[in-house]
């Protein structure tokens, strides 16, 4: 990949929580670069740092955390440093963000024009009547009927997938170079769920964004992202391109997820899960942190794995990885 | 006056057009249910509409002397002046008519009321925002405030606040203000505090908005319904307090009488069987504040989903 493709690199990314009762390690040592246009999955449980991941890339950790050391560098210049004001101009207008829950991400008191009118207003200086249309075509673009009349409605006379529909549209208001998704689909029913992740590839494809879809469901990024992270407890344990990590997985724990999707040819068996829970972040002793609850552990495990590239295009974080299965 | 405001407020929601039933007429007929609220309503708007109107329905102007005989001083109610007309609620002892006296009174307590409980809305309101969106430091400054000067009663602080002013129509809104911000404050950082771990405030974080822009335009809307209820309750309190002020001589100079005033003018008159002096303005005050909390109630059962069967 050239230079002139990517467009957010994240290089040692750690960012920490200073709690009373110890340091919550959020996302310790994250590396990922995302091009042009392209779709990533950020996949992992709840937990795992992926939220704080993307919030981290928009400068919205809130305190006690913060950005320990790192970089982030969006068209190549680092804006963790950056102050407040010029991260601000960055946020929303260049990166935008979609929430889970299409309930709670629109203001209930407010008609959509005012929410959407105000947003592009924040960031460019136009009339209301420009602004206004350049809005209308925004809900145009994500599938929404008569957008000039459900401009005038309010959060509540929505859908829940016509809602998110709306807040995808909001965060496209700007014409940003990355979106970042963070679950965006999980509060939807499975159909809505699909328009939605239709409607966000035809508008990655059409528009050239790219795309941060963080998920704790692998059979979403599936069909969508182009490659994948899988982070367990604030580290990425495995990283490669779409079909590589889901046909060939190479780390323990990314096997154990694919494993545990429910499928048909598994009829009749149990179902397979993980053993044991997400270790706690807070005070996370040294080692690799699946080693509890991962078949392949031994005494090696007890150290701090370092990324290794066992095959080209592929990252882990493993001692132990499936290399014979995946050769 | 907040009321009022009120009411203004919710048709800017009638846009909305779509809906069968549009949140004003959802509002309105909820309110409609208490009989005992409508009639509060009813007794607060002709009270307000006697303040407005009370130059030109008052049968004498009391602060005109020109008008005024001492000789007429103390007439019982019912009693006829030398000027032809009828002193329906009697006269005090500067020979003022009473009924006049009073539609003038309130004219000057529903002012101070209104304009006090608006001016401690606004800025009680605002630091309350304030308090509760950026947290921390700037929560603890202004709450710890607000707790000490809750700890007082609020009576006291008009008092020291007025004795070091002097009196005046200003002064008084400032004394008022000064105890009365603390509640309004306290109560939108309540909401607040609730309202902004939703995940809207984060979004709208996410599109870069300014602080003011989130604090006022996002925030502040979704806080109002508690606003509007406690200002309501707070506009009685306002009045009440400024009729105990003048009542004691500190509040309103005597050539702008409050409700208060004029009980306190008619009070040595009472032990002598002179009543209606303070009486029938004692009254007017009952029934402003009465009909005021009754609306307020009701306002609090409306916009309060939680208290609603």
């Amino acid at each position: 990949m050239s230079d002139a493709q990517q467009l957010l690199a994240i290089e040692n990314l750690h960012t920490h929580f200073f709690m009373k009762s110890g340091v919550v390690k959020a996302v310790d040592d994250v590396s990922f670069t995302v091009n042009k246009g392209e779709i990533l999955g950020l996949v992992g449980e709840s937990g795992s740092g992926k939220s704080v991941t993307g919030f981290s890339i928009l400068g919205l950790v809130d305190s006690p955390g913060r950005i320990v050391s790192g970089q982030i560098l969006f068209h190549g210049r680092d804006i963790v440093p950056l102050s407040g004001d010029r991260r601000r101009a960055i946020r929303g207008s260049r990166i935008a963000m979609i929430f889970q829950d299409p309930m709670m991400t629109l203001n209930p008191v407010l008609r959509i024009d005012t929410q959407m009118i105000e947003a592009i207003l924040a960031h460019e200086k136009m009339d209301r009547q420009t602004a206004r249309r350049r809005a209308r075509d925004a809900l145009g673009l994500v599938g929404i009927a008569s957008p000039d009349e459900r401009l005038r409605a309010y959060p509540h006379q929505f859908s829940g997938g016509m809602r998110q529909r709306v807040a995808i549209a909001i965060a496209l208001l700007n014409k940003p170079d990355l979106i970042i998704a963070d679950e965006p689909t999980t509060a939807l029913d499975v159909t809505i769920q699909s328009q939605i992740l239709y409607e966000a590839q035809r508008l990655c494809r059409e528009t050239g964004t790219a795309l941060i879809w963080i998920t704790h469901d692998l059979t979403v990024v599936a069909g969508l992202a182009d490659h994948i992270c899988v982070m367990y407890a604030g580290r990425i344990v495995e990283e490669g391109s779409i079909d590589d990590v889901l046909d060939r997985p190479l780390h323990p724990y990314t096997s154990g997820l694919i494993g545990s999707v429910p499928s048909r040819n598994k009829r009749g068996n149990d179902l397979y899960q993980i053993p044991g829970m997400t270790p706690s972040l807070l005070n996370l002793p040294d080692g690799c942190a699946f080693r509890e609850r991962c078949p392949r552990a031994d005494k090696a495990c007890l150290v701090t794995p370092e990324i290794t590239r066992p095959v080209p295009g592929r990252r882990i974080r493993c001692f132990h990885p499936h290399l014979s299965e995946a050769s | 006056m907040t009321i009022l405001a009120k009411d203004v407020g919710v048709p800017s929601e009638k846009g909305s057009g779509a809906a069968a039933e549009s949140p004003l007429h959802r509002f309105i007929s909820n309110f409609s249910e208490s009989r005992v609220a409508l009639l509060g309503l009813a007794v607060f708007v002709c009270i307000v509409f006697v303040a407005v109107l009370a130059p030109y329905i008052s049968p004498q102007d009391p602060y005109d002397l020109a008008q005024l005989d001492i000789m007429e001083g103390r007439l019982e109610p019912g009693a006829a002046s030398a000027a032809g007309y009828t002193h329906w609620l009697g006269t005090d002892d500067q020979g003022r008519d009473m009924l006049s006296g009073i539609f003038y009174g309130l004219r000057t307590s529903l002012g101070v009321g209104a304009m006090s409980a608006l001016l401690a809305l606004v800025f009680g309101g605002t630091m309350g925002l304030i308090a509760a969106y950026f947290g921390g430091r700037t929560d603890t400054l202004i709450m710890r405030v607000v707790d000490v000067q809750l700890s007082f009663p609020s009576i006291l602080i008009a008092l020291v606040l007025l004795a070091i002013l002097g009196q005046g129509v200003d002064k008084i809104i400032i004394a008022l203000v000064a105890a009365q911000w603390a509640y309004y404050a306290r109560t939108i950082r309540g909401t607040a505090l609730v309202e902004r771990r939703k995940e809207y405030i984060e979004a709208a974080a996410c599109l870069a908005l300014s602080h003011r822009h989130i604090v006022f335009r996002q925030l502040l809307p979704n806080c109002l319904p508690p606003l509007i209820v406690v200002g309501t309750v707070q506009v009685a309190h306002a009045i009440a307090l400024e009729a105990t002020l003048s009542f004691l001589g500190i509040g309103l100079p005597i050539t702008e009488p409050s409700l208060g005033l004029l009980i306190s003018n008619g009070f040595e008159y009472m032990l002598s069987g002179k009543y209606w002096i303070s009486f029938f303005p004692g009254v007017a005050l009952l029934l402003t504040i009465v009909s005021i909390n009754l609306v307020g109630d009701q306002l609090r059962d409306v916009l309060n989903p939680r208290l609603q069967k």
